[in-house]
């Protein structure tokens, strides 16, 4: 079985977030692997290595699919220290500024070449925070789409998978056959630290650099030209507003029930 | 009052910029496991005087913590200074932490790596890496600390056995041990032996009321007739020069692990001076106080050189005892003062454990003490240069 997961290198989500013509600055901040899909990584690791135990060289194998700058490689390497096999990464100078629309069409013409059985995402980036390119994924594929996956089965023999989909709305089970797109959501593991010895054999792993034309997308399907929306402005949120704190003396109740009344909370 | 981005301490003189990548995933790795599975935990741990050994070992065993720098037996087998790197974070969280660190990889793995059989290897090594054996370095005694050449644990020749009988006195996780690495007295000089601490005679007392080092379970050890085989004798062992190699092993990572404590006390004393107001502004705008922070900066950067540049010698396999003296001696010292200047820079918060720095102070006394005191190394260093020995 061959599972590629889709992995985007985002500023660390504690650095202060500033925009430069209408884009994030990214240059000016610690860049790291994005938070969802390192679980992402984790699922698909707890799926390929029960299957691979015994074997010297793995047979089922997960690659790293990531659209990103040259500098990404830092985030694919932490992918691989945690135990990935190998990694694409796609980077042109084209690139800079495409939305979401343009970001899943280069990702689903890479993983359309790869031969892949299942594609796993993180169900969101920290940065961007669309949610949306799994699904984008999944159409442009014609591929199953099971998102919000909080509980996963993958039965190899008969090329199926199950999910447990779990939203506010609850939780729905899902199951499709191979291809799949899947997202995975936090509850789904608790993903492992890189190992010391992941992190040294992850020198060895190759990150395949693709451009554009590699994967047969014209620079003119993307980039900031192309994109469908365009940010004018951004303000940082103004902070909170004091809370109020109530003391109780007796009578605490009945200032809570006062101020839930005053605000409708309900 | 005019006021620019603060630098972090380490940025101020670019100290890991010939750090490698890989040294560097190592050291984030290691702080990310410290941030997450030690910090919300370790200030109940050192009140209640206890840390969950097992659990905490599986753990760092599953990253590849344990006994990190050695080769094969299912160890990491990653360079000295990426090990130095890691026993930086793990002691930039607790002292007690990154002692159960070196006790496990650089005393307990190391003597049965360095001074074992290959049965002994095989039988402890990878379980001791993966953190489901624990092990501990019985040398101490209470009458013979920093002169473990007259210990009184002897070992007697009993066929194809040994029996053991003595006391060892503040052995690092002796109630928790699954081996024990004994050395004791024999006809034929000292030599050291790998227990199963499950065998009869081997008992084990928890050392209470400690005020230092408390997230760390301390021990006496007693032995009654402890019979051993032969083959538990570590073979290779054959002199009071083996335990005190393990020993220079472990007291390398120390080198590093102080830095850590170290820019701990540091970093939080510089957080607290932004935001605490005194006289109607933060007290960090008070020239005392940027005197403290300038001299704990510099000696905190002048410690972390040090520590680096020693790691770049033992890498290439040709550090000597002496350098390791000098590093222990300037390192646990240096942060000791780091450690109480922070203290002072907290005030009242200081002394409680909401902070880190007072622990870290705490700590630091046994840090400063264990190893070979900061006293010896000083004569170990004084013994470099005059060529005499000042010992007795
Ligand atoms: C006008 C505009 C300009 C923009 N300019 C830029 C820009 O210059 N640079 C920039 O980086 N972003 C830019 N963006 C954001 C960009 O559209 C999204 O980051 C990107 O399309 C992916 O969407 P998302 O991050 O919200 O993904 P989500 O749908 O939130 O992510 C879900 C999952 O999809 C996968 N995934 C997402 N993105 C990638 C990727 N690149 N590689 C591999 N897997 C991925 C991951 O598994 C992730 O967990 C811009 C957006 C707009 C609207
Ligand atoms: C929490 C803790 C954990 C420990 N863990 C272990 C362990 O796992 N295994 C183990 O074997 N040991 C362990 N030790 C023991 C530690 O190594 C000894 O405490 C240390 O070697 C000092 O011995 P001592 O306490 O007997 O002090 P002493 O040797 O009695 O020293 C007392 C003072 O006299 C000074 N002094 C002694 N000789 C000289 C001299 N020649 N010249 C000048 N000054 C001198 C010392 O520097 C010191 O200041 C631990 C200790 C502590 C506190």
């Amino acid at each position: 079985m061959k599972i590629a997961v889709c992995v985007k290198q985002v500023p660390d989500s504690w650095a202060e977030k500033k925009l430069v013509d209408g884009l994030l600055d990214r240059a000016g901040v610690d860049a790291v692997l994005n938070d969802l899909d390192e679980y992402a990584i984790e699922e698909a690791l707890r799926v390929v290595e029960p299957l691979n135990e015994g074997n010297d060289a793995p047979i089922h194998t997960i690659t790293l699919i990531s659209m990103g700058p040259d500098r990404a490689t830092e985030a694919i390497r932490k992918g691989l220290s945690m135990g990935a096999h190998d990694a694409i990464l796609i980077s042109d100078s084209a690139l800079v500024g495409s939305d979401a629309l343009a970001t899943s069409k280069v990702l689903a013409e890479t993983i359309k070449s790869g031969g892949f059985d299942l594609v796993f995402c993180g169900t969101e980036s920290t940065d961007a925070r669309m949610s949306v390119i799994p699904a984008m994924l999944a159409q442009r594929l014609g591929w199953a789409q099971l998102t919000f996956a909080g509980a996963l089965k993958v039965d190899v023999a008969s090329s199926k998978v199950e999910i447990d989909r779990m939203t506010d709305a609850g939780v729905e089970s899902m199951s499709a056959n191979f291809p799949a797109v899947i997202s995975v959501i936090e509850k789904i593991n608790e993903p492992r630290y890189p190992s010391f010895k992941g992190i040294m054999a992850s020198k060895k792993k190759t990150v395949t650099t693709k451009s554009l034309s590699d994967v047969g997308v014209s620079a003119g399907e993307v980039g900031l030209a192309t994109a469908w929306s365009v940010v004018d402005d951004a303000a940082a949120r103004p902070p909170r507003e004091k809370g109020l704190k109530v003391e109780d003396a007796g009578n605490g109740g009945d200032k809570l029930a006062e101020y839930i009344l005053e605000k409708r909370i309900v | 009052m005019t006021k620019k981005d603060p630098v972090h301490p380490f940025d101020l003189l670019d100290v890991q910029r010939e750090l490698t990548e890989e040294q560097r995933a190592i050291q984030k790795v290691a702080r990310d496991f410290v941030d997450k599975e030690v910090k919300p935990h370790i200030a109940g741990w050192y009140e209640s005087s206890d840390i969950p050994v097992r659990e905490l070992a599986l753990k760092l065993g599953a990253i590849g913590m344990l006994g990190m720098h050695l080769e094969g037996y299912s160890c990491a087998g990653t360079d000295a200074t990426s090990y130095g790197l890691a026993c930086l974070e793990l002691e930039a969280g607790d002292s007690g932490l990154r002692s159960l660190v070196s006790v496990q990889g650089s005393l307990s793995m190391f003597a049965i790596h360095e001074y074992g059989s290959e049965a002994q290897k095989e039988r402890w090594l990878p379980e001791m890496a993966a953190g489901r054996a624990i092990g501990c370095f019985g040398l101490t005694e209470a009458d013979f600390g920093s002169n473990p050449s007259g210990m009184l644990t002897n070992a007697k020749r009993d066929g194809d056995n040994w029996i053991i009988n003595g006391n060892k006195m503040w052995i690092t996780n002796g109630t928790v041990a699954d081996v024990a690495i004994i050395w004791a007295q024999t006809d034929e000089g000292i030599r050291g032996f790998a227990v199963d601490t499950k065998t009869a005679g081997f008992q084990a007392n928890l050392i209470k009321h400690k005020l230092s080092l408390r997230a760390s379970l301390t021990a006496e050890l007693v032995f009654t007739n402890l019979k051993v085989s032969d083959a538990d004798r570590l073979p290779g062992a054959t002199s009071l020069r083996a335990p005190l190699m393990c020993l220079a092993e472990a007291r390398y990572g120390i080198i590093f692990g102080t830095v850590g404590a170290a820019r701990d006390s540091l970093e939080t004393a510089l957080a607290y001076a932004a935001t605490r107001e005194q006289f109607d502004g933060p007290i960090a705008r008070h020239q005392m106080t940027q005197a403290k922070f300038a001299a704990m900066a510099t000696r905190l950067n002048t410690a972390m050189l040090l520590a680096l540049h020693i790691g770049k010698i033992k890498d290439v396999g040709q550090v000597q005892p002496q350098q390791i003296s000098m590093g222990k001696y300037n390192n646990a010292m240096g942060a000791l003062e780091i450690a109480r200047e922070a203290r002072s820079i907290l005030g009242g918060a200081g002394i409680t454990t909401e902070y880190s720095v007072f622990r870290h102070m705490a700590n630091l006394e046994t840090v400063l003490t264990y190893e070979g005191t900061h006293e010896i190394h000083s004569l170990v260093i004084g013994e470099a240069l005059t060529g005499i020995a000042a010992y007795r």
